[in-house]
This record gives C-alpha cells, sequence and structure tokens, in this order.
C-alpha cells in the first residue's frame, strides 16, 4: 500500500508546485509566514487541529486579511474554523476571537478553499502577528480495515499533507500528529520525520514556496467510538407559564469500521477490554443546570439505562442505548427535558422577547450531519427571527399542539457538520402580548361551563312530547314498576282502555281529518 | 323569570334547599361518578409502575393496527394485504380481524385530535380499555337497575369496577378486543333486556346496534348470539310468551345478523355456521308460535286448535330438521368449529386441536383462579340466584341464565372467566342490595315502630304488628347490626384483595419484567424491547425472522420485520413447519429455513435469568404440533422415560435439535449462579448436557444483556469453489 500512495504524494507536490509557478499575482505575496507549528489531535474521531501562524508582513501596504487555504476534499469535512489572537505583553495575554469567513478566490489554484481572518488591527509593513488557529474535521478517520470482528481493535487512515497549505510563503513549519495509541501500523516518511511514543512529527521544514502539498497517510489504532448522529432534531417549545420543553430526536449511528460476523455476548460480557473495544456503550449529554422531568424513550418506549447527575452548574444525563453500538449499527432515540424559562428568555431593550439557548448538540465527542432546531413559539406571537452566529438555512412553519386554534410558529433552523465546540449561543426574537396566555384556561373553562349549562338545562327541560294522557300512564307505570312486567302492561291496557277522555277524542279526530 | 325576580331572598334559598328525591339523584349521581373514576384509576397500576406502553402479545397486533388506520385511513385498512406476516404466504387484514377495537380507538384519537388535544396514538390505544371499564360500570348499573333495583345497581356498578376478573384483561396497556367486548357485550345484554320488559322497537334496535358492536369486536359475539335465544327459549318454554318478547327478539335477530354481515370477518356466517344455527332456529320457532297465537286466536274449537297444533309443531319440526340437515350434507351449513367444540367438550382440545391447547389461557380453570378473581363474589353468587329465583321476572331470568351459561363457560377456559364476570357482579350485587336492604329496612322499621309507640302510645297497626316480631325474635336488632357489619367487612376485603391482585398479578406488561434484586432493589430486564429494537434497527428492512408464534406479533409491531409466523394461528401447517425446524437437527432444519427465506431465528431463552416461559419450557408444545402434521417429529425422541430433560439425562435428538442448539449456544462456558458448574441453567435448575455447541449454518447475531432474547443469522450457502 505504501508505494502507490507516496507516489500519488510526489505527484501531487509536483502538480501544486506547478500551479505555484504558473499563479504570480495578487498582493497576498506582501505576506509571509515566519514560523508555523501545527498540531493534530487524532485520538478521538473529532481531528483537531491547532494552527500557530507567525504572519509577517512584508510588503508596502497595511493588511487586515490572512487566509486560510484547505484541499477541496477536505473542505466538506471542516466543521468549524477559529482563529485567536493574544494580546497584551507577556503575563497580561488575553485571547481574542477573530472574524472567520469562507471565501471564493477567483484564481485557486486546483480548486483549493479559502478562510479568511480579519484582524482586528491592520498589519501594517514590517509588523508581524502570532494567530492561533484551531479547526476541526469530521469524518476524517477512514477505518481500514472497513469492516472488523468482535475481537479485533479498529485502525483508521489518516491522510493529510505534511507541509501545511498555505497561500503564503513558509519559512519554517513543523507538523505534529497525536494518536491515541503507541499502535501505528505505518506513517509516511517525508524527512526529517520521527515517531516518539504516541507522537510523530514532521519537520521542521525550511522555506517552502506556497501551495506546497505532500500529502501523507497514517495508518494507526484508534478504539474510541466514532459516535454520529446522521440526524438531530431539537425541538424547543416556550410555554409562557414557566417552561421550556425541549425535545431531541437522534439517529445515531457508529461511524467507526463495520462490525462482521458473530456478536457473542459470552466475550463481550466476559472480556470488556479485548471484546468489542471500540463498541459504543454510553454517551454522556450535557444538559443546561435545573433541568427537570426528563426522559429518555424511542419508538417503542422507554429506555430504563440512564442516570442524571445535577449540581448547580450543569447537569449530566449519562445514557446508554439499548444495545451496545457496534460499528455500522443503529440506534434512534429521543431525548426530553424541561427547563425554567426565567433561565433562557429574556426581554429586549425594543420590548420584544428573545430565547437564548445553545445551538448545538448536548452529546459530548459527538458529530452531528444534519441539525434541526426548531423553536415553537407561543399561540400569538408575531415577527419571529432568529439570530445564528453562522450561516444557516431558514423558514418558518406551523404546529399544532394542545388546544391549539391558529397553531403555534415553528422558527426551523437547519445546519450541516456540527462538532460540540460549536455549541454557542443562538436567538430567537418575537412580540408577544401577555394576554394570549389566557386564551387556553378561558377556552377550557368556557367549555366546562357550557357543558354543566347544558347539563342543567337537560334537566329542567322536558323535551317528552306533551300528552296528558300518556303522561298520567307513565307516572303509573313507574309506580307500578315493583309489579312483575307483564301485569304491569296490562294495567297499562286498563288504564287506557278505562280512560273514558282518551278515546272518544280520539274518535273525534280521526273523524274530522277523515270528513275534511 | 319575572316571578322569581320578585321572589323574596328567603324564598330562593329555600327553593335551592334539595327534596329528598333530588338528593338521593345528587348521591346517585355522584357515587356513579366516583366509580367511574375508581374503575380508571385502579386499572393504571402498570403505567405508574412502568410506562404507558402495550401489553403482552396480541395488544401488539392491534397496535400495529390501529397505527395503521390513523396513518392510512379506512379504505386502506379495510383492504390491507400484511406481506410483514405469515411469509410467504402474507394475510389479508382487513378480513381476518374483528375492527371494533381499532376502529373505535381510532376514532377517540380524531375525536381528540379535532378538539386539539395532541395525543399520541399510543395514549389512546393503552387507556382505552380502562376507559370502556369506566362506561362497563355505568352500564353494570342501568343493567342492575333495569334488573332489580338502584341501590343493585350501584352495588354492580361498584363491584365490577374493581373485580379482578375484568381488570386482568382490561388494564391499562392491554390494548385487546376484550377491553371493548365485556362493554359491548353487557350493554348488548342492557339493552335486549330493556327491550324485552318495555316491548320497545326502540330498545330493540339499539339491542341490534350494540350487538353489531360487540360483533365487530370480539369473537365472543357468539356467546349472544347463541345465549339469547336460549333465554327465548327458555321463556317460551316457561309460558312467558309475549308481544314484547316477540318484538325485542325478531328486531335484534333480523337487524342484528344483516348488520353483522357487513363485517367481513364475520360475513354470512349468521345463516352459514352451525354455531349461529341456533340463533335462526329460535327465530323461525318465534313465527310459528306467533302463528299459533293467532290460530287459536281465530280458532274458538279448543279441540281443533289441538289438532292443528300438533300437525303445524310435526311440520315445523321436520321441516326445519330436513333443512338443517341437508344444509349440513350440502356444505352450506358448516358444522361447528374445533374452537366451539373445545368449550362445549373440554377434553376435546387436548386430543384434537394441540394449538388451542398449547395457549395458557386456554386451560380449564383451577379452583384458586376463581377464588383469585371473584373472591367474595363467588359466595354471593348462589346467594344472588337465590334472590333472582324468589323474585322472577324476565329479567331476573335472564341474568340467572346468563350467569350460570358463563360460569360453565368460566370452567371450561381460564379466559373465559372474563365473560362471567359481569353476571357474577350483577348476581351478587343482587344479593348485597337485598341483603342490606332487607337489614335496614328492619333496623329503621323497628326504630320508627319504639318511636311511634312511645309518642302516640297506640300506635299503627303496622307498629304494632313490628313490635310483635321484635318480640318473637329478641335479638334481631343486634343481629342486624352484626349481619350489617359483617357485610361490610367483606366487602372491604374485597376491595382490598382486588386492589392488591391488581397491583400484584394483573399489572405487569410482560415485555418488561421486574425482579428484585439481591439488594431489595428493583432490576428491570429489558430484554424484548432490546431484541426487538435491534432486529428493528440493524437487520436488512426485508428481513424474515423465524421464531416460535408466540412472538410474531411483538417482532412486526416493535421490530418491524417479517416474519414466519404469528399469534393469529389461522395456518397450522405453517406453525407446524416452524415447529418441525425447531425440533430438527441443524441440518435438516437449514433445508426448512432456506425454503422458508428464513434470514434471523429468534428464541427467547430464560436459562440466565430464570425466566421460566422461555422456549425451551414451551418446546414440548412445537414437537407436538410439528409431529401433529409431520409425523417425522415424534414427541417419543425427546423424552427420557415420558420425561423432559435438558441435562446430561437427556435424550440425544433433545441435545441436538436446532432449539437446543439455540439456546444454549456457548452456555456452557457461562458462570450463572455462584457455587454452581458452568452452563447451570437457572429456570430448569440442572446443569445442561451439551455444552460443546457448534453451529454449522447458524451464526450468532444478537443476544440481549440478559441472554433472554438470542438471534441467530442463518449464513448465506458456502461458495463451491
Amino acid at each position: 500500500m505504501e508505494v502507490p500512495i507516496r507516489a500519488t504524494g510526489i505527484l501531487g507536490f509536483t502538480f501544486f508546485s506547478l500551479l505555484f509557478f504558473i499563479c504570480t499575482s495578487s498582493p497576498l505575496h506582501n505576506l509571509f509566514i515566519s514560523n508555523a507549528e501545527r498540531r493534530i489531535d487524532a485520538t478521538s474521531h473529532i481531528v483537531k487541529v491547532y494552527l500557530t501562524l507567525k504572519v509577517e508582513n512584508a510588503g508596502s501596504t497595511p493588511t487586515s486579511e490572512v487566509l486560510l487555504a484547505f484541499p477541496p476534499t477536505r473542505v466538506d469535512h471542516l466543521a468549524t474554523v477559529e482563529a485567536l489572537v493574544t494580546k497584551g505583553k507577556r503575563k497580561k495575554t488575553t485571547l481574542v476571537r477573530l472574524d472567520v469567513k469562507p471565501t471564493e478566490l477567483p484564481d485557486a489554484p486546483n480548486g483549493a478553499k479559502y478562510f479568511t481572518i480579519y484582524l482586528a488591527n491592520p498589519l501594517n509593513s514590517g509588523e508581524s502577528t502570532t494567530l492561533e488557529v484551531l479547526y476541526l474535521f469530521t469524518h476524517s478517520l477512514e477505518p481500514f480495515p472497513a469492516e472488523i470482528g468482535q475481537s479485533e481493535s479498529q485502525l483508521v487512515h489518516y491522510r493529510d499533507s505534511a507541509l501545511i497549505l498555505s497561500p503564503y510563503h513558509i519559512k519554517q513549519q513543523t507538523t505534529f500528529i497525536k494518536t491515541p495509541s503507541s499502535k501505528v501500523e505505518s506513517f509516511t516518511r517525508v524527512e526529517p520525520t520521527n515517531r516518539a511514543g504516541t507522537e510523530i512529527k514532521y519537520g521542521p521544514y525550511e522555506d517552502r514556496p506556497p501551495y506546497s502539498f505532500s500529502p501523507i497517510l497514517i495508518h494507526f489504532e484508534n478504539n474510541s467510538p466514532f459516535p454520529v448522529v446522521e440526524e438531530l432534531v431539537r425541538e424547543v417549545e416556550i410555554s409562557h407559564w414557566g417552561n421550556l420543553q425541549v425535545t431531541e430526536q437522534y439517529t445515531l449511528v457508529h461511524g467507526g469500521a463495520r462490525h462482521k460476523g458473530v456478536f457473542s455476548r459470552v466475550d463481550f460480557q466476559s472480556r470488556p477490554t479485548l471484546s468489542g473495544a471500540s463498541s459504543l456503550r454510553h454517551l454522556l449529554a450535557r444538559l443546561p443546570p435545573r433541568v427537570h422531568s426528563v426522559y429518555y424513550r424511542d419508538e417503542i418506549g422507554n429506555i430504563s439505562s440512564s442516570h442524571l447527575r445535577t449540581d448547580s452548574r450543569k447537569s449530566e444525563l449519562e445514557i446508554e442505548p439499548r444495545y451496545p453500538l457496534f460499528g455500522g449499527w443503529k440506534a434512534t432515540f429521543v431525548i426530553g427535558y424541561g427547563l425554567p424559562l426565567q433561565d433562557f428568555l429574556f426581554e429586549s431593550s425594543d420590548d420584544r422577547r428573545y430565547l437564548n439557548f445553545t445551538f448545538g448538540c448536548p452529546l459530548l465527542e459527538t458529530v452531528v450531519d444534519k441539525l434541526t432546531v426548531k423553536v415553537v413559539l407561543p399561540e400569538g406571537s408575531k415577527d419571529p427571527s432568529a439570530v445564528v452566529p453562522f450561516p444557516v438555512d431558514q423558514h418558518l412553519e406551523t404546529k399544532y399542539s394542545y388546544l391549539d386554534v391558529v397553531g403555534r410558529t415553528v422558527v426551523v433552523v437547519e445546519k450541516k457538520n456540527l462538532v460540540p465546540v460549536q455549541n454557542s449561543h443562538f436567538q430567537v426574537y418575537y412580540t408577544f402580548k401577555p394576554i394570549f396566555m389566557l386564551a387556553e384556561p378561558l377556552m377550557l373553562a368556557s367549555a366546562f361551563f357550557l357543558f354543566f349549562v347544558a347539563c342543567v338545562a337537560y334537566l329542567h327541560i322536558d323535551l317528552s312530547i306533551p300528552m296528558l294522557s300518556v303522561r298520567g300512564v307513565n307516572i303509573r307505570y313507574g309506580c307500578a314498576k315493583i309489579k312483575p312486567i307483564s301485569k304491569c302492561v296490562s294495567d297499562m291496557k286498563e288504564t287506557k282502555l278505562s280512560d273514558p277522555a282518551d278515546p272518544p277524542a280520539m274518535n273525534d279526530s280521526s273523524n274530522r281529518s277523515l270528513g275534511g | 323569570m319575572a316571578a322569581v325576580a320578585n321572589m323574596p331572598v328567603s324564598d330562593l334559598l329555600k327553593s335551592f334547599k334539595l327534596k329528598t328525591k333530588q338528593q338521593e339523584l345528587l348521591i346517585r349521581v355522584s357515587i356513579l361518578c366516583l366509580v367511574y373514576i375508581l374503575a380508571f384509576i385502579t386499572r393504571l397500576f402498570s403505567v405508574l409502575r412502568y410506562e404507558s406502553m402495550i401489553h403482552e402479545f396480541d395488544p401488539y397486533f392491534n397496535y400495529r393496527t390501529t397505527l395503521y388506520l390513523t396513518q392510512n385511513g379506512f379504505y386502506d385498512f379495510w383492504n390491507w394485504f400484511d406481506y410483514e406476516s405469515w411469509y410467504p404466504l402474507g394475510r389479508i387484514v382487513g378480513g381476518t380481524l374483528y375492527p371494533g377495537l381499532m376502529v373505535t380507538a381510532a376514532l377517540i384519537y380524531r375525536i381528540l385530535h379535532f378538539l386539539r388535544f395532541a395525543v399520541h396514538i399510543r395514549e389512546v390505544c393503552v387507556l382505552t380499555a380502562p376507559f370502556f371499564a369506566s362506561n362497563t360500570t355505568l352500564v353494570a348499573y342501568f343493567f342492575g337497575k333495569e334488573i332489580w333495583d338502584t341501590g343493585a345497581g350501584l352495588v354492580a356498578a361498584i363491584l365490577i369496577a374493581v373485580c379482578p376478573g375484568y381488570i386482568s384483561r382490561s388494564v391499562a396497556g392491554s390494548y385487546d378486543n376484550e377491553g371493548v367486548a365485556i362493554f359491548a357485550l353487557l350493554f348488548t345484554f342492557y339493552l335486549f333486556v330493556k327491550a324485552v320488559n318495555t316491548g320497545s322497537l326502540a330498545w330493540s334496535l339499539a339491542s341490534a346496534f350494540g350487538y353489531f358492536y360487540m360483533v365487530s369486536a370480539w369473537g365472543g359475539y357468539v356467546f349472544i348470539i347463541n345465549l339469547i335465544p336460549l333465554y327465548v327459549l327458555v321463556l317460551l318454554i316457561t309460558g312467558r310468551y309475549s308481544m314484547r318478547l316477540y318484538v325485542a327478539y325478531n328486531c335484534m335477530y333480523v337487524l342484528g345478523m344483516l348488520l353483522a354481515m357487513q363485517i367481513r370477518f364475520v360475513g354470512f356466517q349468521h345463516v352459514q355456521s352451525g354455531e349461529h344455527m341456533a340463533a335462526m332456529g329460535v327465530f323461525f320457532l318465534m313465527q310459528v308460535f306467533y302463528f299459533l297465537d293467532w290460530v287459536k286466536h281465530m280458532l274458538s274449537d279448543t279441540k281443533l286448535f289441538q289438532a292443528f297444533l300438533r300437525i303445524t309443531v310435526t311440520c315445523a319440526v321436520t321441516v326445519g330438521t330436513i333443512a338443517l340437515g341437508l344444509g349440513m350434507l350440502s356444505g352450506y351449513i358448516s358444522p361447528w368449529t374445533g374452537r366451539f367444540y373445545s368449550l362445549l367438550d373440554p377434553t376435546y382440545a387436548k386430543d384434537h386441536i394441540p394449538i388451542i391447547a398449547s395457549v395458557s389461557e386456554h386451560q380449564p380453570t383451577a379452583w384458586s383462579s376463581f377464588m383469585f378473581d371473584f373472591h367474595i363474589l363467588l359466595f354471593l353468587f348462589p346467594a344472588g340466584l337465590y334472590f333472582c329465583f324468589k323474585r322472577l321476572s324476565d329479567a331476573t331470568i335472564f341474568i340467572v341464565m346468563y350467569g350460570l351459561t358463563s360460569m360453565y363457560f368460566a370452567g371450561v377456559m381460564v379466559r373465559l372467566i372474563l365473560v362471567a364476570t359481569p353476571a357474577v357482579c350483577l348476581i351478587s350485587a343482587i344479593a348485597v342490595s337485598a341483603t342490606v336492604k332487607n337489614l335496614t329496612v328492619l333496623l329503621r322499621s323497628k326504630n320508627k315502630g319504639v318511636q311511634t309507640g312511645s309518642t302516640k302510645g297506640s300506635g299503627s297497626s303496622k307498629a304494632s304488628s313490628k313490635a310483635l316480631l321484635d318480640q318473637s325474635q329478641p335479638f334481631q336488632k343486634n343481629g342486624a347490626i352484626a349481619l350489617l357489619f359483617g357485610a361490610f367487612y367483606l366487602l372491604s376485603k374485597y376491595a382490598t384483595h382486588c386492589t392488591w391482585v391488581t397491583s400484584e398479578a394483573y399489572s405487569s406488561p410482560s415485555i418488561v419484567l421486574a425482579a428484585r434484586g439481591a439488594h431489595g432493589s428493583r432490576v428491570i430486564f429489558d430484554d424484548y424491547r432490546e431484541a426487538y429494537f435491534w432486529l428493528r434497527q440493524n437487520t436488512p428492512p426485508d428481513a424474515k425472522v423465524m421464531s416460535w408464534w408466540d412472538y410474531g406479533y411483538q417482532i412486526t409491531a416493535m421490530g418491524n420485520r417479517t416474519v414466519i409466523v404469528d399469534n393469529n394461528t389461522w395456518n397450522n401447517t405453517h406453525i407446524a413447519t416452524v415447529g418441525r425446524a425447531m425440533s430438527s437437527y441443524e441440518d435438516e432444519a437449514i433445508e426448512i429455513m432456506r425454503s422458508l427465506d428464513v434470514d434471523y431465528v429468534l428464541v427467547v431463552f430464560g436459562g440466565v435469568t430464570g425466566y421460566s416461559s422461555d422456549d425451551i419450557n414451551k418446546f414440548l408444545w412445537m414437537v407436538r404440533i410439528g409431529g401433529g402434521v409431520f409425523p417425522v417429529i415424534k414427541e417419543p425422541d425427546y423424552l427420557v422415560n415420558g420425561e423432559y430433560r435438558v441435562d446430561k439425562g437427556a435424550a440425544p435428538k433433545m441435545l441436538n435439535c436446532l432449539m437446543y442448539k439455540l439456546c444454549y449456544y456457548r452456555f456452557g462456558e457461562m458462570l450463572t449462579e455462584y457455587g454452581k458448574p458452568p452452563g447451570y441453567d437457572r429456570a430448569r435448575g440442572v446443569e445442561i448436557g451439551n455444552k460443546d455447541i457448534k453451529l454449522e449454518h447458524l451464526e450468532e447475531a444478537f443476544t440481549t444483556s440478559n441472554w433472554i432474547v438470542r438471534i441467530y443469522k442463518v449464513k448465506p450457502p458456502n461458495n463451491r469453489w
């Protein structure tokens, strides 16, 4: 396997170098990076990359934009990019977050994608600054072999470049890759390369031109489970009676090497470390404090294996799926909980209300492929608008819940490829008149009132067709009930016959009608 | 209105003061309301203790069909061909079920949603049975009122609200036909008795509709269509024929029959099946009776009439017999079914239909379960019968017949205790009400007598006669008080017993098993759902699962996978094929499984947890049912000296049959109990006989955490190269 990969690597390298020679334009070359250090953490299935860049302005004009470049294949797996700059001297340093936005450049070599970091203060010529960049990749560890048995451990491929892809000239760079264990099957060597314990060091490399690329492939053991939430629907329902009800529907899958062959419970129970080492046994969800009425269930009922620990700052819900998840196995479930409204709902200065709530998935160390957040506003609220710190898809829906007449407005926000780091807050603004709160109680009260009125009316109104003679019989019949029924009926006949007033009257009427 | 406005305040207050009659009404209504609520909440133990879930086996099918009905509408439901069960045959669901329950639940669901109660259909299904149990108490009240008096009605309502015999089939989550059917049954009977009592067309029409609802809900309607003719016959014989009876029965029978034909599962059975012929015969008999009555009215000569009577009766009987004989011979009228036979003759099923005999609820009832389900009602029942006979009327004759016949059926089959429960409650209520009434009348009238005697001196003749009675029985008052206390003691014992039985015995969902742990804490075994959910999520959507038929409904409802056989045991051969596969050697079984396209095999095994109703304990029935169709399977092969065992001394065929292998695969390595050898089966208390089990054509696909459910995958055939 090694040989062809290396061959493609060399090809790629030459290709990118060619590209570099072709494109000789733009003010990009005012900047160069004097020192770059990259630390790649591949211990879990979310690959974290910490990049420290020392950027210098060699040009004559001040610039405030620094570009980051990514290969197009990796950009799809890029979950988040954050940039920080250190401020202050020595001990009083503080980190300041910078704006990062995806950018399109017209002459991007080989379809490279860019992110622009906007510096807080323009970098004057001759000045330098140090940027701390963090980015996360999901689905970047590819299980190899793709199918493993229960007792085998999970091996993965990680592909990257030994050199940092950058539109700038980099004077010196080093890359460290951290693996979860010291068990590394193989790794591409790009001298100088050395490996110590759980760390592989590439570099230092001197004076590399822009768009230098040198593919590497590392094959190592990663026995951590790969929990991937294929779809998560979070529904946040606001009730102005003081409760915030959150319902989260998960479709969870183990994204690691697929399980092959038998699942033996004996082995799984008696040798938990050796057997099913990469299986997903439990998950931890971090919920807001003061959470109440938590439930954990699926389509066929409650799942009894969960624990909730609460303290004043956070609540932790430890959940176990019904069965341990092996690679490729799926589970769907629902978590629901209530929260006190005053912790999340505020009034803004312009007399509107807004909900301030976390955006992402509360499960730790989980990748969310598709997230849909639905905020169900109370009935009668108007002008909803959502403020989310990153680009998302938005639309409105209507939902009917208990005792709704016109339905509730639902603000739907959708985002793809999400990691727990992005659990930032978002806001939903709306206007709501408190009088609407009383609509439902009033409706219920009036319904009950009408019911009782109907009962009273029914008891007091005689709906039977008034026929005096028959009523007399009825009363008799009622009194005579203790007698055997047959006798009673004969009584009835007797009364009818003996009643002198009735038969002639009937005869009269019939005669009259005949005559008419 | 003007007069009311002009009245002074004191008069207004006075007008608000209740009269005795109004007070009585108020008390009655509030008692009924309380009973209504009590009947509902006493059935909620399982929801509080476990969760809002569907119980047992059949309710899962009902739930699944209800779900289909609410999602796809009535016509799709009616025409539903379910290819997920009875693979490869499939099942025409619309034509092979009683839709009453599903339609009722779907209707409640629709109404609630129309009123904007956004409940899930599962909650509706779970609470349908308690809701109908509450309604049954109301019907019991009116029925009691009709046959005896208001007091008996109230007592009947209270008794039936908590009677374990009824609760066993109507706890929350027990979403089965019986839940609504008992309501329908009692309601039909009530309406019919009302119709007989009044002779009103309206009531008999109502009872026809009640019958229609019953037919749509449960196969037990056969009981109605046989009991009512029997009752009519008894009335005719005892000379209680009247115009009221004629109107009530004819209207009810004709309309009820026509309505019942609208249910596809029942179809033309009312005119074609032997079980319904009694009703038709009585119908014609009624006409003959009416005709004779008319002739008698016309003919003044009694001698002539006698002759005419003889000729007519002979003719009618001959014609009837010939018609019946011809119908039977030509096959137009089908003979009685096995189920019907097994009701009349309790030993029939054991010899002829093992599939009916294998169901635990079809076993003859033990005395203890009568005691368990009826408690004091068992003693009050004869007392009530005594009172009924003492005050014989059309209505009491009905309840007596209902009570006696249903008690017989309850003795034949455990599950039919359910049918007897309303009758037993009503008759016992008559006993309680009549006794208590007599005693209180005694107490009160005597007090009055003493009072009148002391104040007026002379007193009326009635008071003096009471006083005389008093003197003749010196401790009458004390005796009455003691008896009253005794009655209340018994009734309160009944209430505590019912609550205890409900909470301990009848509120377990049987999907989730609970046991006491070592430290007294509750341990939950949720293995069934674990396995079903695994099937649902991790097998191909078209996978076929083979298991014993008990789990068929649950696999399709919870696992959402196709099954070979399920609890609708309509095809005995198919079930026998599965039984044969389970009791054959692996290489023989694999041929059967391949021919049925089986992908997964599911077995239930209790050896680790000590769960005794597992497949090993049911295995002999599989052998019997399999052997009933395929003589290759012989029961003695699996027994040693007529003894069924799984340890070293077991029969070699037993130790190597598929079921044994699947249950005990790799169990020999497992330590289940401290101080016992590995492979110690806790359900049977023995060390297993075959610890070295190798599977050739199957592989373990999944085993739940407590080993209760084990699923095996059928391997694809080996490549020849």
